[in-house]
């Protein structure tokens, strides 16, 4: 048998395969008919009783016709009672030529209104990007309009989706301001499982930076957060493509390109400074002076953040899910002639939730999530010396040991921090909470040295310095759309030392309310 | 001989490239892939769809369907998914959206015909007539959700189904046909049965735990007089149950309904005070593990209720 043979028999095989089937198909089918057959006497007598019962139904209904209400298929109709039932009856089966009752209506735009009111007060006298350094937080003592957000969303149409928030405040100075914090548009069909979304866009990284004030399970953002990303989180115009992979669990890996400039930018090359305090005092993040006048020259000025995350479900009542990210981009302390120096952000998230499958309106349930991030600045060297003149100016930064003005040489800035918070909702409408906050840093070459400034000793710079803090906080929520939070902070900062804050938070909601996620 | 008999690797070649042909001549089909929010429709689902359908259902029948976890997981089983069965009435508006527009998936979006509506064809009850506002609760505009829970209904949701799963799949339709006939023949057998085991308490008044039972209590005759809720979707209070306990014992109320999933305390204090029976009566199909599909629900549902009341006699 050669190989021609061979491909000839086999092909035959195949073919009295497929023909083999189609014998055996035609014996099911005549068998069938016989069993139709067989069953027909049968049917019959089926039939007759589905007559006798359709004809019943039909008097029935012809009855009900002329009453309000109607049970169906009911064999003995007497008289029904029922006050609840307001509608036709619904015993004849749709068609699509009937009206649909249901309808989305013809909003195109959901508009939502949230506000967040606190009261309280503290043992700081540095409250203001002190204490808090959420640009959200509570400000002051007394009264703080911490934020009032207007939420527009809709479909735009077919392909894209539309959504802006704008946040209207009041800072401590009385001052009303307001902020683009998201506005951007994402395609809804893209195809491969991409999905992209361009405008004023907040970084996704880690679990906290793209969440708005009022999803926020305490009265204030978590001091990694204030410390690393300022006070308005980490946000700027840009766009982000995202992947959902093709596995059998949720695994997302995105791409976000975002201008690094600006001050909603910390970090990288945001205007000034925003750590609160320090900006007042003149003295920059790393004692130099910033350059963010440089604008967009080439793609290694943006900012760029990938994010991986993944979950799973670890049984019908447990979720985890996790996340790694990253934000890359050049900062504004090149110094002269130092050349473009660049941060680091990286991050690691974590989230677990309890939730028996028989809860009711959502409780109990028990929420544990924690944030870890490690920042890599490099500060470019920096002669303090600007004039030129060798010698101690005002306004300059001193070095004590000669009492000329400093220079600094260039170095990596090491800061990490992390919180960890469990939210336990022990009853429908009321959740306890405890947050534990830590942020620190190596101690960098210019903190060692004893520099002045303004006659003043610098010493360790207090945005970097070692400190902790921990929040019980209290809330009830009397339905979806409004909360009553009451919170205490312990705040151990190493440098300035212990205070406590006690804080009590209203929110109402009106109008749309976005779904909430996970 | 014997080096005849091993095929070259040309031969081999084109015999695995014939078998191939020969597997992809034969019928190969794919399943519909259906996403259902609720058990019950994916119940429907299952009856209408049989094999040719692969159904998932996100919410489980024990838990409180307004309040589902939008799970990460969630995204990617709506990612695959050919169609989605919603109830179309805002039950799930807290947690479906957020999922349904991270899922990038055309094919359950909008006016795709793999977005299905539940509630399409279906007569709402509590459809307001004056304006609404948050001040009455949880009020739906577009009218009350738990509108499966009438077996009537489910005749309604079936034909939809089969309309559009014989859309999606016309090489199948001739099967959903098919199972939609038996399914509503199935039905129409047990109304009439369940309609008998009910008739001896028709008109009886009843107080549930949350405005859920409208549909069930309308198609066969109970009387609902009164909600454990002061308002939908709020926690009962002390001064609404001072208000409502002897109001309740005024109506003559016989039974007080909650699901599965609600707290004993309350509702048992409240028919002990009025000298009613509480009773679990599950809404979904998964209340009770003997509750597997969308007859079993009412089975189930009639049988506790009519055993309470004749207890009770």
């Amino acid at each position: 048998m050669n190989s021609r043979q061979l491909l000839g028999w086999s092909s035959a095989l195949c073919l009295s395969a497929c023909s083999l089937q189609a014998q055996e198909t035609s014996e099911v089918e005549a068998l069938k008919r016989q069993l139709r057959q067989a069953t027909e006497s049968f049917q019959k007598a089926i039939d007759e009783q589905r007559r006798v019962i359709d004809e019943l139904n039909r008097k029935i209904e012809t009855i009900e016709k002329s009453k309000p209400v109607i049970p169906v298929g009911a064999p003995a109709v007497e008289e029904v009672k029922s006050p609840t039932a307001t509608q036709a009856s619904a015993s004849k089966p749709w068609s699509p030529a009937d009206p649909m009752r249901v309808q989305k209506g013809s909003a195109y735009l959901d508009i939502g209104l949230v506000g967040n009111i606190a009261v309280g007060g503290s043992t700081a006298n540095d409250i203001e990007g002190g204490t808090q350094l959420g640009g959200h937080d509570p400000s002051q003592r007394g009264f703080t309009l911490q934020g009032l957000e207007a939420s527009f969303a809709g479909a735009v149409d077919p392909y894209f989706r539309g959504n802006a928030n704008l946040t209207f405040a009041v800072d401590s100075g009385g001052e009303s301001f307001m902020e683009v914090e998201e506005a951007w548009l994402e395609t809804s069909s893209l195809p491969g499982n991409l999905a992209l979304r361009a405008g004023q866009i907040w970084t996704e990284f880690g679990r906290h930076n793209p969440t708005h004030l009022h999803t926020w399970s305490f009265v204030d953002s978590p001091l990694v957060n204030g410390r690393l990303f300022g006070a308005d989180g980490l946000r700027n115009p840009g766009a982000r493509v995202s992947w959902l992979a093709p596995m059998p669990f949720y695994s997302e890996l995105s791409l976000g390109v975002q201008n690094s400039q600006g001050e909603t930018a910390s970090g990288f090359r945001s205007a000034g400074h925003s750590h609160g305090g320090e900006e007042e005092e003149g003295l920059p993040f790393g004692f130099r002076h910033p350059d963010n006048d440089r604008g967009v020259k080439q793609l290694g000025d943006l900012l760029f953040s990938p994010r991986y995350s993944l979950s799973f479900d670890l049984s019908e009542t447990q979720v985890l899910l996790g996340g790694v990210s990253g934000a890359f981009g050049p900062n504004s302390r090149g110094g002269e002639g130092s050349g473009a120096t660049d941060t680091q952000i990286y991050g690691v998230d974590l989230t677990w939730k309890w939730k028996p499958v028989n809860h009711s309106g959502g409780f109990p349930f028990v929420m544990w999530q924690t944030e870890a991030m490690l920042q890599r600045y490099d500060a470019g060297g920096f002669d303090w010396d600007e004039n030129g003149n060798a010698a101690a100016d005002d306004g300059e930064l001193i070095d004590v040991g000669t009492g000329l003005p400093a220079v600094l040489p260039g170095e990596t800035l090491t800061d990490y921090g992390f919180y960890s918070q469990v939210l336990y909702g022990f009853r429908k409408g009321w959740v306890a909470g405890l947050r534990f906050d830590y942020v620190t840093s190596d101690r960098a070459y210019y903190e060692q040295f004893d520099l002045a400034f303004s006659g003043e000793s610098v010493g360790r710079d207090s945005m970097r310095a070692t400190r902790w803090r921990v929040s019980p906080n209290l809330t009830w929520y009397p339905t979806e759309f409004s909360k009553v939070r009451l919170q205490y902070n312990y705040d151990d900062r190493r440098e300035v030392g212990v205070d406590h804050s006690v804080w009590l938070q209203f929110e109402f909601l009106l109008g749309a309310h976005a779904a909430h996620k996970f | 001989m014997k080096n005849q008999i091993i095929p070259s690797p040309k031969a081999l070649r084109n015999t695995v490239w014939i078998a191939l042909l020969c597997a992809f001549v034969l019928p190969v089909h794919a399943r519909l892939n259906v996403v259902a929010t609720l058990p019950d429709y994916g119940a429907i689902a299952t009856a209408v769809g049989g094999d040719q359908v692969k159904v998932t259902s996100l919410a489980r029948g024990t838990e409180d369907p307004h309040f589902i976890d939008a799970r990460p997981s969630y995204i990617r089983i709506l990612n695959q998914a050919d169609v989605l069965l919603e109830g179309g009435a805002e039950m799930e508006i807290g947690w479906l959206p957020a999922l349904v527009n991270n899922a990038r998936n055309p094919k359950i979006l909008g006016t795709a015909p793999g977005h299905v509506l539940m509630s399409q064809g279906v007569p709402l009850l509590d459809v307001p007539s004056a304006p609404v506002d948050r001040s009455m609760g949880d009020v739906h505009p577009a009218g009350n959700p738990h509108f499966a829970h009438d077996p009537a209904n489910g005749r309604i949701m079936a034909t939809h189904l089969a309309e559009v799963f014989t859309k999606l799949d016309s090489a199948n339709g001739y099967i959903y046909q098919a199972n939609l006939k038996r399914f509503i023949e199935q039905l129409d057998r047990k109304l009439v049965e369940w309609a008998k085991l009910m008739e001896p308490f028709r008109g009886i008044k009843v107080v549930t735990y949350h405005k859920s039972y409208e549909y069930f209590a309308a198609r066969f005759g109970l009387i609902i007089v009164g909600q454990l809720e002061p308002k939908p979707g709020v926690e009962p209070s002390p001064t609404h149950l001072n208000a409502l306990v002897p109001r309740m014992k005024e109506a003559g109320a016989r039974l007080v309904m909650i699901e599965p999933n609600r707290k004993r305390k309350t509702p048992q204090y409240v028919a002990d005070a009025i000298g009613a029976k509480l009773v679990i009566v599950p809404g979904m199909v998964g209340g009770h593990e003997k509750i597997k599909d969308y007859l079993d629900l009412f089975d189930y549902d009639v049988a506790q209720i009519t055993a309470a009341l004749k207890e009770q006699k």
